[in-house]
């Protein structure tokens, strides 16, 4: 297998380029960069966000995995300046739609109302319409980063949670199958629907 | 008292896979043999921390941070940047190079070398490769030909332990193989549908690399867990390697000498013998200078860095440095331009999964100007790729968020199947590298400057190497095929070959048949360095093979006293 051409293919089929691809441009942190971008608040919303998108079914959601603490790192570390700001201007904007739409805290919202607000956001974000967010139409397409067009914060919160998830412990192991060690390869294996996927 | 403990029958500069074996093979023979690394060691097993780690071990889940992007500004432009083999990769800030032009130079300074991070793929150079040149009127005919190697590639497969299948293809020659790695349900559907698509003439194959499918226990190595870990390193010993393969067996003969931290600046040249009398060293934890002399020098630095010592010995005779009297010291730059390819989904095989994580999948071996085909270029290409069903990354474009689309994705998607193109590179005098003066590194030594770029030729190879890979996938009845053609700087191939070629003519070429310097022929150079062409197959293989031949003839003149 030539793994440098599957991992661009994967990237050029699922569109996963944004999480740890080309738009995590190298290049300049924020100017708060050293100290710690975001406060348990913002952990505990990042929480509450990636678990509203994968929440707990059969197997244990994003919370439970503990996906705000990394999403709020892999930010933090690994996404550019432009991403950052964005993702940043998202949270708020997340927090001003909720006052808007319930007349509360998003924090405090029912999970049926998360899930509406999120939702719509999600439906927002895979039109390519605009995010509302005042600015991040130049802020999306400042760089050449942007090949589908203006990028909703969205998009960053729905890669993030489900990279954070899938690839933690309790996604990897409780929500799909993992195997440490296989030992053989079957290349014929029966499959019904319902089965989970190995993974890695 | 300084004489004695500096002296060894043969000197072998660096300790990747050509390194390893021309240590294992001179060691072998009955010569003391000291290994010269530039980096620091790294000990089998012992020394592979994220072998057994999974994503969420790492703190960034292994994805590169802004920092490691900023320190490894060439690393980032393709996959190796990531949190596993952080360290694994030399440093660029202490080892700059210069970029005439964009140049990917992917280094592993450490013992072991790339063949710790390789990707394993092994197939032979064909008889056609060896006499292309010829037949095209290119650069320099190969001194050699296909019968000359085919003995010591057996040898090479034999002991490196190569899973394959014998094809009976011309076009890429069958070795020694260990059973294959196998081809999934929906790839061996494919083969069998693109055979029948193409009349014979176009073949998907089993992938032919060098992880061992069953145990070798002589060698102490278990055999591959398909685990797909390789480049960790593999506790298993499930794939070739310096530490796993040809180290363990120098070493025992206690013949062998390893020095790590010993960058070696020059070749010492003597004008009197006309011969090299050994090498100088710097120490690059002390920064101290040392001589270790002996009667032969084998220079397995990798392409580039071997041509760098050559570059930097002998200068007072040679201002270009020993094997610049040809004049093509440092030229003919070649890599394997890639990036290109095609994919596609494959319906009918939902009730098909797998279980294990394959090191390798499937090849297409070259079908242009190859037999009656004849295109507006020279040479060829083949294909690397493997089928598989998708996973969570997928897009579920008719879900929203929430409960049903979590569940989904915790199920396997569609199956797809997709393959990226290995195409050859002409060697051309104009791709060079040489000795940037105005630069040094952290040790206060010159260094490489590249200018190297695609040509004509290429160019137009890669409109094919895209057209065909969607025409063959459509043909397979392969659904929903898209090409790609993306970004590509030479060097990213991390196969750079040439700069001191083999020919017959020391007019024309840096090394003779047997990879001996014209100007110093106790001076051998067997890593990529000495490539005359590229052929479009990985070259690691053959470096092992050329290796353990030069070193036989070594070992051969040595005993008669011709060296």
């Amino acid at each position: 297998m030539n793994r440098r051409d599957l991992l661009k293919m994967i990237a050029a089929a699922t569109g996963m380029a944004m999480v740890g691809g080309e738009l995590w441009a190298a290049g300049m942190k924020s100017p708060d960069a050293g100290k710690t971008l975001y406060t348990a608040d913002d952990v505990a919303m990042l929480d509450e966000i990636a678990d509203t998108i994968l929440p707990q079914t059969s197997s244990p959601g994003a919370k439970a995995a503990g996906c705000g603490a990394v999403m709020a790192v892999l930010v933090n570390d690994c996404y550019s300046l432009e991403h950052q700001t964005l993702f940043f201007a998202g949270l708020k904007h997340i927090k001003s739609l909720s006052k808007q739409q319930f007349k509360q805290d998003f924090m405090a919202l029912k999970p049926e109302q998360k899930l509406a607000l999120l939702s719509q956001l999600d439906l927002e974000a895979k039109k390519g319409g605009t995010s509302g967010l005042e600015g991040s139409s130049s802020l999306a397409s400042s760089k050449s980063s942007d090949r589908k067009g203006e990028l909703h914060y969205f998009t960053l919160l729905k890669q993030l949670s489900l990279f954070t998830f899938f690839t933690s412990q309790v996604g990897g192991t409780e929500a799909l199958r993992y195997v440490a060690v296989p030992g053989k390869y079957d290349g014929d294996l029966p499959y019904k629907k319902g089965d989970k996927a190995w993974a890695t | 008292m300084t004489v004695a403990q500096n002296h060894y029958d043969a000197i072998v500069v660096g300790s990747g896979i050509s390194g390893g074996w021309a240590a294992k093979e001179l060691t072998e023979k009955g010569l003391k043999v000291l290994m010269l690394e530039r980096g620091r060691p790294i000990e089998h097993i012992k020394d592979y921390p994220n072998a057994f780690k999974e994503a969420w071990d790492y703190p960034h889940r292994d994805k590169p941070t802004n920092q490691m992007k900023k320190d490894y500004p060439v690393l980032s432009r393709d996959y190796p940047l990531n949190e596993s083999t952080f360290g694994m990769w030399a440093n660029e800030q202490e080892s700059p190079y210069t970029e005439v032009k964009r140049y990917d130079w992917f280094r592993g300074y450490h013992l072991g070398g790339r063949s710790l991070l390789w990707g394993r793929q092994s197939y032979r150079f064909n008889e056609l490769d060896f006499e292309a040149n010829l037949k095209d009127g290119i650069a320099v005919d190969w001194p050699i030909r296909y019968k000359d190697l085919a003995p010591w590639y057996d040898y090479a497969e034999r002991f490196a332990g190569i899973a394959g299948v014998r094809d009976g293809l011309d076009v890429l020659p069958d070795g020694q193989y260990l059973p294959p790695v196998p081809l999934n349900i929906v790839e061996q559907s494919v083969a069998a549908r693109l055979k029948k698509a193409f009349g014979g003439s176009r073949h998907m194959i089993h992938g032919r690399c060098a992880n061992i499918t069953q145990p070798k226990p002589e060698q102490n190595r278990v055999g591959c867990q398909y685990r797909n870990k390789c480049w960790l390193g593999c506790p298993f010993g499930g794939y070739f390697s310096t530490q796993s393969a040809t180290l363990p067996v120098a070493m025992k003969t206690g013949n062998l000498t390893v020095r790590p931290f010993s960058i070696v600046t020059q070749v010492l040249y003597d004008k009197n013998t006309k011969k090299a009398r050994g090498v100088e060293v710097l120490d690059s934890e002390t920064n101290m200078t040392y001589e270790f002399t002996s009667n032969i020098v084998f220079l397995n630095a990798s392409s580039f860095n071997s041509t760098w010592i050559l570059m930097n010995s002998a200068t007072d005779i040679w201002q270009g440095g020993l094997g610049s009297s040809s004049g093509e010291l440092g030229h003919n730059v070649m890599d394997h331009h890639l990036g290109v390819g095609a994919f596609g989904e494959v319906e009918g095989f939902d009730d098909k999964y797998y279980f294990g994580r394959r090191p390798s999948g499937f090849y297409i071996p070259r079908f242009r100007n190859w037999g009656s085909d004849k295109r507006d270029y020279l040479r060829g290409f083949g294909y690397q790729g493997s089928a598989s069903r998708q996973g969570w990354s997928r897009n579920v474009a008719e879900l929203s968020i929430g409960a049903d689309f979590k569940d989904a994705l915790t199920q396997p998607g569609p199956w797809s199947i997709g393959m990226g193109g290995f195409g050859e590179i002409l060697p051309d005098h104009s791709n060079r590298i040489f000795l940037d003066k105005n630069r040094k590194d952290k040790w206060g030594l010159p260094v490489l400057a590249m200018d190297v770029e695609l040509k004509a030729n290429e160019l137009k190879m890669r409109e094919d190497m895209k057209q065909d890979a969607i025409d063959i996938l459509q043909a397979a009845g392969v659904k929903n095929v898209q090409g790609y053609a993306g970004d590509y700087g030479p060097g990213m191939g991390i196969h750079e070959m040439g700069t001191a070629r083999m020919g017959r003519d020391p007019k024309t070429s840096v090394l003779n048949g047997n990879n001996q310097v014209w100007d110093a022929p106790n001076v051998f150079v067997t890593d990529g360095a000495c490539m005359t062409s590229a052929s479009c197959v990985n070259p690691s293989l053959t470096y092992m093979a050329l290796t353990a031949r030069a070193a036989n003839f070594a070992v051969e003149q040595l005993k008669k006293g011709e060296l």
